[in-house]
């Protein structure tokens, strides 16, 4: 039923988005972006119900991005799916577009929750999902955190929440590309056993390669069956993927592409055959 | 407008919280209260009480509880969290500044344990640098009610507008100095009491003390204007221009930090706009300290004694 082949055509556009992005905002974050490429084509484009012609749809399921820098990828999914113009892409992080660089939901058609301060996506995720139940509502609520970020307390304070409530109608995905800011996560503050410490929060686990839509779609829909407590995918990445000069490079965190490293790019992706022009 | 000193009763503001709560959930079912593991102290459990469905007791998770908040409000629902005023606003003070103020969101936020009068507690839970943390925030809403009624009133004005919203209230009784048909509307100043040589600015329960010196000045021929500045945020510009034309000096007061309360936000005006002699008063820059509310009170400066001291001394300058 899952055009594996359409997810897979889309992500590459995704992928062309993200370093034309960054390359013309001339700042950006293209790693966290590119490893979260196949997790969030699938949800965009078929595990959520959500409705580009009716952004504030109530039943619409929710998407939290708690990793708030990696917005150029929620951007690209976004305009793809017909939110807005793909053509705004292009003005991200520049003066008066609607396109900051962290998300603001006041700005951007299909953006749920203003973010950019890590370590506070799953609390906002958790008030849905519990908003939800009270009323009875029948959506599902996702929240995208980054590895480094659960470093941070309050993640855990909403993981004990989610646990404790039992909220299965949530879903938290954890971008597990071993990288942070200041290099490998587990040299700055290791992590592991990471399934375990979601276990003992109360929470189903389910590990998946993060770039793999077999198995990413097959997490969610186990997720989806899973009753009686919150579901949390670790889902392995590599940071930069698709990009082999900035795969797995802490450098690319937080840095633009320059015209040639733009140029690579893209003929690596396989644009540009030929000898066109970029311009 | 207000009650006589002589029917002044009295009563802590988080009572008014409590009854706030407890009309809104018969009216308003979009109601939700959370709290932090202190329900009893700050009386959401009365509302828990009625309405265990609509109540989430979050554990002590300051930062998870607005956050949380933050999403509860996205699905149209209308939450208040409450906790103690220098908990809420210093341990989750970015989940209100990102989340909930940068995205607009509709959470009512209830500091309860406002100011030195804490007591015992001591200087940890006085909370004296909250509305100033508070009204750095863009977006954001701040009221401090002067009594248990208005903080009654101000519990349920809150759920009529949309945006986030700081207010705080006391522990300990206070003078109510109102009644239930004594005027009250968010961003808009009351004038308690009028007078000609001076004006004194006050919120919380500053107000009861302002009142006082005003009224033991009378006689001796200082008329003392006391205006009722409950809210902080957005100020009520208004009652200051004319308070800077028509009287000699503004004294604020309030029980909190000197630094960036409500002194803070007249003084911004007044100084830019229309400047006059000014004075504030509030907690020095000093943390508090345990003891009883009516001594610390008055270590503090922050009485109705200590006022008359500073409204001699500025009319003589
Ligand atoms: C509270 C907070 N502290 C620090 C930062 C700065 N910061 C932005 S991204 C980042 C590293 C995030 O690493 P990770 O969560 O692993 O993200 P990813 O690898 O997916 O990009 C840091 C420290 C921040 N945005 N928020
Ligand atoms: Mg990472």
């Amino acid at each position: 039923m899952n055009d594996i082949n359409f997810l897979k055509k889309i992500a590459l556009q995704v992928r062309k988005d993200i370093v034309e992005m960054t390359y013309h905002a001339g700042s950006g974050h293209p790693g966290g972006s590119l490893s979260a490429v196949e997790i969030m084509v699938s949800l965009y484009f078929s595990v959520m119900k959500v409705d580009p012609k009716n952004p504030d749809w109530e039943d619409r399921d929710r998407f939290v991005l708690s990793k708030g820098h990696a917005c150029p990828v929620l951007y690209s999914v976004l305009a793809r799916k017909g939110f807005f113009s793909p053509e705004d892409l292009k003005t991200l992080r520049k003066f008066g577009s609607h396109l900051q660089g962290h998300p603001s939901r006041l700005k951007t058609p299909g953006v749920e929750v203003s973010a950019g301060s890590l370590g506070q996506g799953l609390s906002v995720a958790n008030g849905i999902a519990i908003g939800a139940k009270m009323l009875n509502k029948d959506i599902r609520v996702y929240c995208l955190m980054g590895d480094g970020e659960i470093q941070e307390g309050s993640v855990w304070e909403a993981a004990m929440t989610a646990g404790h409530r039992k909220l299965d109608n949530l879903v938290a995905i954890v971008d597990y590309n071993n990288l942070q800011i200041d290099g490998w996560v587990e040299d700055v503050k290791g992590l592991a056993p990471l399934a375990d410490k979601w276990r003992s929060f109360r929470w189903h686990v389910i590990g998946i390669d993060g770039h793999d839509f077999d198995q990413i779609l097959s997490a969610f829909n186990e997720a989806e069956q899973t009753k009686g407590c919150p579901t949390v995918i670790l889902a392995e990445t590599v940071k930069g993927k698709g990009i082999s000069f900035m795969e797995n490079k802490a450098e690319w965190h937080g840095k633009a592409p320059n015209r040639q490293e733009y140029i690579e790019a893209l003929e690596e992706l396989g644009f540009l055959k030929g000898g066109e022009s970029i311009d | 407008m207000i009650k006589e000193i002589s029917e002044w009763s009295m009563k802590p503001g988080r009572d008014g919280f409590g009854e706030g709560l407890l009309e809104l959930g018969e009216v308003q079912p979009k109601v939700v209260v959370m709290d932090a593991d202190l329900s009893k102290s700050t009386r959401t459990n009365w509302f828990a009480a009625k309405y265990p469905e609509r109540f989430i007791d979050m554990g002590i998770a300051e930062q998870d509880m607005l956050a949380t908040a933050g999403g509860l409000s996205m699905m149209g629902l209308i939450p208040y969290t409450a906790t103690y005023g220098t908990f809420v606003t210093g341990r989750a003070w970015d989940q209100i500044r990102t989340t909930i103020c940068y995205g607009e969101l509709n959470v009512k936020i209830a500091g309860a344990h406002g100011g030195i009068s804490v007591g015992a507690d001591g200087a940890t839970h006085q909370a004296l640098e909250d509305v100033a943390l508070m009204r750095a925030i863009p977006n954001m809403t701040v009221v401090v009610p002067c009594d248990a009624e208005e903080c009654k009133k101000a519990t349920i004005a809150a759920s009529e507008m949309y945006g986030p919203f700081y207010f705080r209230f006391g522990r300990e009784a206070t003078p109510v100095i109102t009644h239930e048909n004594t005027p009250f509307k968010i961003g808009r100043a009351e004038t308690f009491h009028d007078g000609e040589d001076i004006t004194v600015i006050a919120n919380g329960p500053m107000v009861a003390e302002a009142l006082k010196a005003a009224y033991i000045l009378e006689p001796q021929g200082i008329s003392v204007r006391v205006v009722n500045m409950h809210t902080v945020k957005p100020l009520d510009i208004s009652v200051i221009i004319k308070a800077a034309r028509e009287t000699k000096a503004i004294i604020t007061m309030e029980e909190h930090s000197i630094i960036g309360g409500l002194g803070g936000a007249v003084a911004e005006f007044v100084s830019q706009n229309c400047p006059v002699k000014m004075k504030i008063i509030g907690t020095k820059d000093t943390f508090g300290e345990s003891g009883q509310p009516d001594e610390l009170l008055e270590a503090f400066g922050l009485t109705s004694e200590h006022l008359i001291e500073e409204i001699k001394n500025i009319l003589k300058k």
